[in-house]
């Protein structure tokens, strides 16, 4: 207890405006009142196509070697560790937001994918699968043949 | 009245600019005994997408960030958006401006401030008159 009013005392960080910012946040609707509050990691978005799924998610301070990517029928599982930073000698904390550790995260997606036709990038923190619906359940065209 | 009429004012467009989500990328701080050391996590923008200023003692960091278009697809769930990445922070410390180093790398934003080297205490020899 101590110790913490105390480092509030000679923080060096000050942070100015940031409740306007919040206001921002609580006011603009449920997506951000999910944000706000306990969201999932990474936060994805999904974009939904006759044959293609798009999912991004971010993951800021990954390498491409730490995602792990599995697909299983409709369901698609991100999965990786984002290491603690070690600090040096002498070296404190002032403020520490940024999550750290394993996770997981797995979603439904609105239908079954083709896992072998998967692709991944991993570019300025933002992941990017590309899912296929499989040939197989792709809607197929049937023309009526004139009875002879 | 139609969004495009709307927008012909002037008036209009700072308010469609206002509008712009603000997001607040998470921020770990810390010290070493030369320098403060700020990590934000940024995903999706670019090096040239970043403005920080440190004026007053008042370090403002700014970014605007754009989700990539997916033509052909229709959002179907959606977590985050693009808008405006803030964060203002005073800074108590005396920090040497010219010093101040940024690296972006993964969408993560690292940014180095030295510390000002500490005023030598001058004596000043009492001379007796």
């Amino acid at each position: 207890m101590l110790s913490t009013a105390f480092r509030r005392h000679w923080d060096p960080w000050q942070e100015l405006n940031r409740l306007p910012d919040e206001m921002n946040r609580i006011f603009s609707g449920f997506s951000d009142a999910v944000r706000a509050g306990a969201q999932a990691f990474p936060p994805v978005n999904v974009y939904s196509g006759e044959d293609r799924l798009v999912v991004t998610a971010e993951v800021p301070g990954l390498s491409a070697d730490d995602i792990d990517i599995t697909v299983e029928g409709d369901a698609l599982t991100i999965k990786g560790s984002r290491p603690a930073e070690e600090l040096q000698e002498n070296e404190k904390y002032h403020r520490r937001e940024r999550g750290r550790g394993e996770f997981s995260r797995t979603l439904r997606l609105p239908f079954e994918v083709d896992a072998s036709k998967t692709d991944a990038e991993y570019a300025q923190g933002v992941l990017t699968v590309v899912l296929h619906k499989p040939e197989e359940s792709k809607p197929k065209k049937i023309t009526v043949k004139r009875a002879s | 009245m139609t969004q495009a009429q709307n927008c012909l004012t002037k008036e209009c467009s700072s308010t469609e600019k206002s509008r712009e989500k603000v997001l607040n990328p998470w921020v770990d701080i810390t010290e070493t005994d030369d320098a403060l050391i700020l990590t934000a996590d940024m995903p999706g923008v670019a090096e040239e997408d970043i403005d920080i200023t440190f004026h007053d003692h008042v370090l403002t960091i700014e970014a605007s960030k754009t989700e990539s278009e997916h033509e052909g697809l229709k959002p179907y769930y959606v977590e985050h958006a693009a808008g405006r990445y803030l964060r203002r922070f005073k800074v108590t410390e005396e920090v040497q401006r010219d010093g101040i180093e940024a690296t972006l790398k993964d969408g993560v934003l690292r940014l180095t401030l030295p510390k000002a080297q500490p005023v030598v205490a001058q004596k000043i020899k009492v001379l007796t008159a």
